[in-house]
């Protein structure tokens, strides 16, 4: 009973934050209410056993990629832009359609795809090191050590495609010198 | 204990809303910062899923999403501050040359 109150109370956190942050014409606003939203999710994962996964998820979101999110911000000083006003009130509502649409579809897939009595039903009792960084890390460096390697020359290229991107291109300055 | 399937309806919520971020907002940054709501979706579904057949494996998947999620990020605010560079906005509306 009081696991269901604690997801309830989440799931409503994490849903409703992440509207919010749909709604906001400040960025930072934005970042804000994502970061809530994932602290939500973060108790979800705990409730299901995924105490390093949870861990990780606030470590690395809320962290390193949101701080990174609110650092560019800051560097763009978007001082007195203007965002919509312009959208049509019958535009905004058919977009808000095409959403329900989605979750419904999704709710769909979930029932059909899904086995249903496993699904309705509570999770059986798992170990009790289930989700704990050692099973993880046994798994991770073990059966997925190929993936896991690869990822590292995944953030590679994105770190030197990120340089690339964002760095001024000389080039372009001299021609306009 | 909660039924599994709780926690996917919230995760197609999740999802959804981030869809709706995506095609409502017309800030560049929150777009993407919608398409990270939307991988959290993703990995919350398969945390739930991982929790039904009492195996590890969705955790290491999880795991490598967030490492893809974060390479996304900084490709992502990379072309954001290459397009402000070049643009002085931020606004998708200004972004429609290939409409005309």
């Amino acid at each position: 009973m009081l696991d269901l109150i604690i997801f309830y109370f989440a799931a409503v956190i994490a849903v409703g934050a992440a509207v919010m942050m749909i709604m906001q014409r400040n960025p930072v606003a934005s970042v804000l209410y994502l970061v809530v939203s994932l602290v939500a999710q973060a108790i979800l994962y705990v409730q299901l056993n995924a105490l390093f996964v949870g861990a990780l998820l606030i470590i690395i979101y809320t962290g390193a990629i949101l701080v990174l999110f609110l650092f560019v911000i800051m560097l763009l000083n978007l001082r007195g832009e203007h965002f919509g006003g312009k959208q049509s009130r019958m535009g905004r509502a058919s977009k808000i359609a095409i959403t329900v649409i989605l979750f419904a579809e999704m709710v769909a897939i979930f029932k059909q795809v899904a086995i249903p009595e496993r699904i309705g039903t509570q999770a059986a009792a798992v170990a009790e090191d289930f989700g704990s960084v050692e099973m993880v890390a046994s798994h991770l460096f073990k059966e997925y050590l190929y993936p896991f390697e690869l990822t590292s020359i995944l953030l590679l290229v994105a770190i030197v495609g990120a340089v690339v991107l964002a760095k001024r291109d000389k080039t372009e300055k001299m021609e306009d010198a | 204990m909660i039924p599994i399937g709780h926690f996917l309806i919230l995760s197609a919520m999740l999802f959804a809303v981030g869809a709706a971020g995506v095609i409502i907002s017309r800030n560049l940054l929150i777009m993407l910062m919608s398409i990270e709501l939307m991988l959290n979706a993703a990995n919350l579904a398969i945390i739930a899923f991982s929790r039904m057949n009492n195996i590890v494996d969705g955790h290491v998947f999880v795991f490598i999403v967030f490492a893809v999620a974060a390479a996304e990020a900084a490709v992502g605010l990379a072309i954001i501050i290459m397009i402000f560079r070049n643009r002085e906005s931020i606004n998708a509306d200004n972004f429609s040359l290939l409409k005309r």
